[in-house]
């Protein structure tokens, strides 16, 4: 801040204040403590100067004049005034003009009592209006869509909605209508404000103009009292829980730099309803008889006590652990809890019970060592100014809503060039300098073309479908910005593919990231995109096969850890896959589901189903019975978001705090303290008397977390990001093969969608009914193929199954590719994927 | 009366063709839907959004922004009665009533042919020519009620020799193919094409 070129030198009320070039004055006097009261200015967005409210007494050498501080940028010697008379008197006018119209209904308002319009004019207005004459008025709250209701009434046109819309969520459908006294925001007729992220519209209203349908006259603010805490999705959103008489009643974002920027997706910011829901386990449950009494034959599931429900699972797997070996014992899931609860979870399971079959993801994302062994970026690394991103993942849009709005940002705004190496069009392509989209199954090639710098493109003109021509401008336009950060972006681009041609095309990018390095430049980096909130975490914890606490593989950590853990497995064990196809054969007794619902969300529904099918006892932890726990025989109630405490790792590596602020419904017990109580009466003591306890044993346990103590997490507000890895990327022997496309099928792609049919989502009464119906998405050209009409009902056939379904034209799918969503409340896509082929083709009859 | 006919989109795309963004074609197809319809009707602004590539939020609040782009059904004329100090001094008041009485509507209402809607309107800067008017936005000078009432006769004989409302000119601008302003990069990529284009050009406008 001292180099001269780099600061401009500015008065505020009288206090030398160094800005920085290019600050706003509004921004420069806040950061130095002087607050200049506004409405429509949001650090977030672009300035309008709509709302005069911040106009102060502004001095650039030509004698002070009233100006609007959101849209003057500091100069050297500027002098800002904003306590003289002259401001004083132009606040006090312009709150007067504001409220003209706005009506004094705030006893029955929402905003009443968070009210920036009631503080300010409290604050800065004047005690009276002399407006006597009719106000305007507009039909009382419309729908913009099924979550938001606007009142045009109280609405004070800063823009604020209007420009979160168009700048920050990309969905320009809500605009400013008429004009003069009679302008208003609206949607056009019969087409709702259908964006994810609407939610944000209502936390940034600074009037109680838009309110959000599940939190309308819930709570008065007064009543609400609030924690900050880590919302647990990939992105580590920082929020707000608030709550009143021990329930949750909203989640706001909380602007953290590094992360969410103070934005979150419906899908997150509505998700209280469903902790909150009264279909919530609140007591273990075990098999019995219809009428209640316990009976391990049972058809029903009954309640019990803890006692019981802890030794039949105890009884269990020291049965199956004697009969069978530990292996004959499994866990699926976990990537649901915080880390400490996976921690507590995966010492139980490794250390005690001594069994490596666990995987915390259920082969629908990546092996651990492409995760924990490359280069990771972090979220700003991915959006500095000038770089690039490479996206080879699942539509941010659809997956990671915050993200996608940080990476929107940073093409729109920051010059970051994007290009797309994806199987489909996702949210960001009208952005993307670059769209290579390649067959299903087929990115390795492209990315060997893209990289390698000699881009063969053959006979037909192309690699993996993308036309040589434009693998070559995107090269070109790569090699052009090498000197910026690059940062890849990976996941699981399509669910009906296995993950060995993305582990291909990370192996490429690999290979190029270390000639980078070797040059002395900024590199790439990697930024997993998985499924799955604290799915980070659980790979952290060590809830894979193969894997231990703190990034190091049992090979390597095995002897380390056994000394403190007492034992650990002696090989390595399945993954979810291997794990199932175990337990179909016979070769697993206890199942422990942590969370994790195999039926409903594994690729392969006739393998789960076989699995759960032949293992003898089945033991679920979660917070709702879903159709996998429905068939446990003991469930253990957990504790949900804002019932818990502890800490969550994002896809950086960022470890934040996730903090509880009401209790958990019944007895429901947290993670770490169910794991923590099996391990006793299986014989083991971890001492664990809180998360605190369980993290304390982290730092000392998890080489990679030996640095990131309590006190290093509250020490930043960002947290503190884990970037030690003992884990190595081990590049795949051979390419996987993968087979020729006839010319009468069409490659399937299988990508979710943000509205889903999963557990949680579902129970969110608000959000419930939005999750679309399933449709077969074919490129317009491939209708004459097909022979079919958009909007036709055809049947769609694979090896495996077939489905009846819509088929409608969408440009975003290459042609000869079909694409149909993973995740639909209607048809369930696994139907048609065949499990034993790297890709699924698909034929269409009408 | 719903979306641009076949005609009318193509003369959108020529429209849109001298832009080097699309969206910047909004409101000359505004005009044009208005031109189709007599008014811009909902449907039109839904298929100009696909065609600039835009939300039809977006055209609504551009179009719902200015007065002369009707968003309802109107008259074949519009006939708009200054009401301005000038032409209020000089008889518009007793103007507007005898036309309300020979129309039988109020301002703002459009008679039941559908052939004439009166609107009264503020200064229209011709107060030399006081009391006036416009008829479709054609001036017509120191009318009498004697005037009125001709021409009134006239447009219902569609003899006034004024266009129906929405037409802008009875020329149409065309612009040849190879002066048309191509497509732009995307936004902060390179200079949009025109900027490139007839390099013999002196720059100066010649």
């Amino acid at each position: 801040m001292s180099d001269r070129e780099t600061v401009v030198n500015i008065t505020v009320n009288g206090q030398p204040v160094e800005a920085q070039p290019g600050e706003w004055v509004i921004a420069a006097a806040e950061r130095a403590g002087v607050y200049i009261p506004h409405f429509c200015y949001h650090p977030r967005m672009s300035s309008v100067g709509m709302c005069r409210m911040c106009i102060v007494d502004i001095d650039a050498g030509r004698g002070p004049a009233l100006q609007p501080s959101c849209m003057v940028e500091v100069s050297e010697g500027m002098v800002v005034d904003t306590t003289s008379e002259q401001t004083r008197k132009a606040q006090d006018g312009v709150l007067e003009f504001l409220l003209l119209n706005h009506p004094l209904d705030c006893p029955v308002c929402d905003k009443g009592g968070e009210c920036p319009l009631q503080d300010q004019t409290m604050a800065y207005g004047p005690g009276e209006s002399r407006f006597i004459e009719e106000k305007r008025h507009f039909e009382k709250p419309i729908p913009v869509n099924s979550l938001v209701y606007l009142d045009r009434e109280r609405c004070i046109l800063c823009d604020r909605c209007t420009r979160f819309a168009d700048e920050v969520a990309g969905d320009p459908l809500i605009t400013f209508q008429d004009r003069g006294d009679q302008t208003q925001v609206n949607t056009f007729p019969d087409l709702p404000f259908s964006s994810y992220f609407s939610g944000n519209t209502v936390q940034i209203c600074p009037v109680g103009a838009l309110t959000a349908v599940p939190y309308r006259f819930k709570a008065r603010p007064w009543d609400l009292t609030e924690v900050e805490s880590t919302y647990p999705n990939p992105m580590g959103d920082r929020v707000v829980v608030q709550a009143s008489r021990d329930q949750v009643l909203r989640y706001q974002g909380v602007d953290s730099d590094a992360v969410n920027w103070g934005w979150l997706t419906d899908k997150d910011r509505f998700s209280f309803e469903a902790t909150a829901s009264e279909l919530r386990l609140g007591s273990p449950l075990i098999r019995g008889t219809p009428l209640g009494r316990p009976d391990p034959g049972g058809s029903e599931l009954v309640e019990t006590s803890w006692r019981q429900a802890l030794t039949l699972a105890a009884d269990a797997i020291r049965g199956a652990v004697e009969d069978k070996g530990p292996q004959s014992v499994a866990v699926l899931g976990g990537a649901r809890l915080t880390n400490e609860d996976q921690y507590a979870w995966a010492r139980l399971v490794k250390g005690v019970i001594g069994t490596d079959n666990v995987d915390a993801q259920l082969d629908d994302g990546l092996p651990a060592d492409v995760v924990l062994g490359l280069p990771r970026a972090t979220i700003n690394r991915s959006c500095t100014p000038g770089g690039t991103v490479i996206l080879m993942a699942p539509d941010p849009k659809e997956e990671q809503g915050t993200l996608y709005l940080r990476l929107r940002h940073a093409v729109v705004n920051d010059g970051v060039q994007l290009i797309e190496l994806t199987p489909r069009a996702t949210g960001l392509s009208h952005l993307a300098a670059h769209r290579l989209h390649h067959r299903p199954a087929e990115a390795a090639a492209v990315a060997a073309a893209l990289v390698g710098g000699d881009i063969d493109a053959g006979p037909d003109g192309e690699i993996g479908g993308v036309p040589g021509d434009a693998l070559a401008a995107a090269a070109a336009a790569l090699a052009d910005r090498a000197d910026k950060p690059i940062t890849v972006i990976v996941g699981r681009p399509s669910l009906a593919e296995t993950d060995g041609p993305t582990v291909d095309a990370v192996a490429e990018l690999a290979r190029f990231a270390k000639l980078l390095a070797a040059g002395g430049r900024p590199g790439i980096a990697f930024l997993p995109a998985l499924h799955r909130g604290n799915v980070l975490g659980a790979l952290d914890m060590g809830l894979a096969p193969g894997l231990l606490p703190g990034r190091v593989s049992l090979d390597d950590g095995g002897s380390a850890l056994a000394q403190l853990w007492g034992a650990v497995p002696a090989a390595p064990g399945a993954d979810a896959r291997g794990i199932l196809k175990a337990a179909a054969n016979g070769h697993i007794d206890v199942l422990v589901l942590l969370g994790a619902d195999p039926l409903g969300d594994f690729p392969d529904q006739d393998l789960a189903n076989a699995a759960l099918e032949a293992v003898g006892t089945i033991i679920a932890s979660d917070l709702f019975l879903n159709p996998s726990s429905a068939r446990a025989h003991i469930v253990f109630p957990a504790a949900g978001f804002g019932e818990r405490q502890g800490t969550h790792t994002n896809m950086e590596g960022r470890v934040t705090r996730e903090r509880q602020i009401v209790t958990s419904p019944g007895t429901a017990r947290a993670d770490w303290a169910i794991a923590t109580e099996l391990a006793r009466m299986l014989g083991a003591d971890f001492g664990f008397g809180s998360p605190e306890d369980v993290w304390e044993e982290i730092t000392r346990v998890a080489p990679s977390h030996r640095d990131v103590s309590q006190e290093a997490i509250d020490a930043a507000a960002d947290g503190a990001v884990v970037a030690d890895s003992s884990i190595a990327f081990s590049p795949p022997e051979g390419p996987t093969s993968v087979p020729h496309v006839d010319a009468y099928s069409l490659r399937l792609v299988s990508t979710r969608r943000m509205y889903d049919r999963g557990t949680l989502f579902q129970h969110v009464p608000s959000l419930a009914k939005l999750a679309p119906n399933a449709v077969l998405a074919l490129n317009p050209y491939d209708f004459d193929r097909v022979g079919v009409d958009s909007g036709t009902e055809v049947q769609v056939i694979s090896n495996v199954g077939e489905l009846d379904m819509p088929v409608v034209a969408d440009p975003g799918v290459p042609r000869g590719t079909a694409a149909f969503g993973y995740n639909h409340p209607d048809l369930d896509v696994r139907a048609l994927i065949d499990n034993d082929s790297v890709v699924t083709d698909l034929r269409i009859q009408t | 009366m719903a979306r641009l006919n076949s005609n009318s989109l193509a003369i959108a795309q020529e429209i849109i063709g001298r832009y080097p963004v699309p969206r910047s074609a909004l409101i000359p197809l505004l005009h044009l839907a208005q031109e189709q319809d007599g008014y811009v009707a909902e449907d039109a602004m839904a298929h100009i959004a696909e065609l600039v590539e835009v939300t039809p939020a977006e055209v609504m609040g551009t179009c719902s922004f200015y007065e002369m782009l009707k968003r309802e059904p109107v008259g074949d004329y519009m006939v708009n009665i200054c009401n301005g100090i000038s032409c209020h001094l000089l008889g518009a008041s007793a103007l507007i009533h005898h036309a309300e009485d020979t129309l039988g509507v109020k301002p703002g209402g459009t008679t039941d042919d559908g052939k004439i809607t009166l609107e009264a309107v503020e200064c229209i800067a011709a107060c030399t020519e006081a009391p006036c008017l416009q008829v479709n936005y054609r001036y017509r000078n120191q009318v009498t009620t004697e005037d009125f009432d001709q021409l009134v006769a006239d447009l219902r004989a569609d003899a006034a020799g004024v266009a129906p409302h929405g037409q802008l000119a009875k020329v149409r601008q065309h612009v040849s193919e190879d002066r048309w302003a191509g497509v732009s990069p995307p936004h902060g990529q390179g200079e949009p094409a025109w900027m490139a284009r007839n390099p013999s050009d002196n720059g100066d406008g010649s």
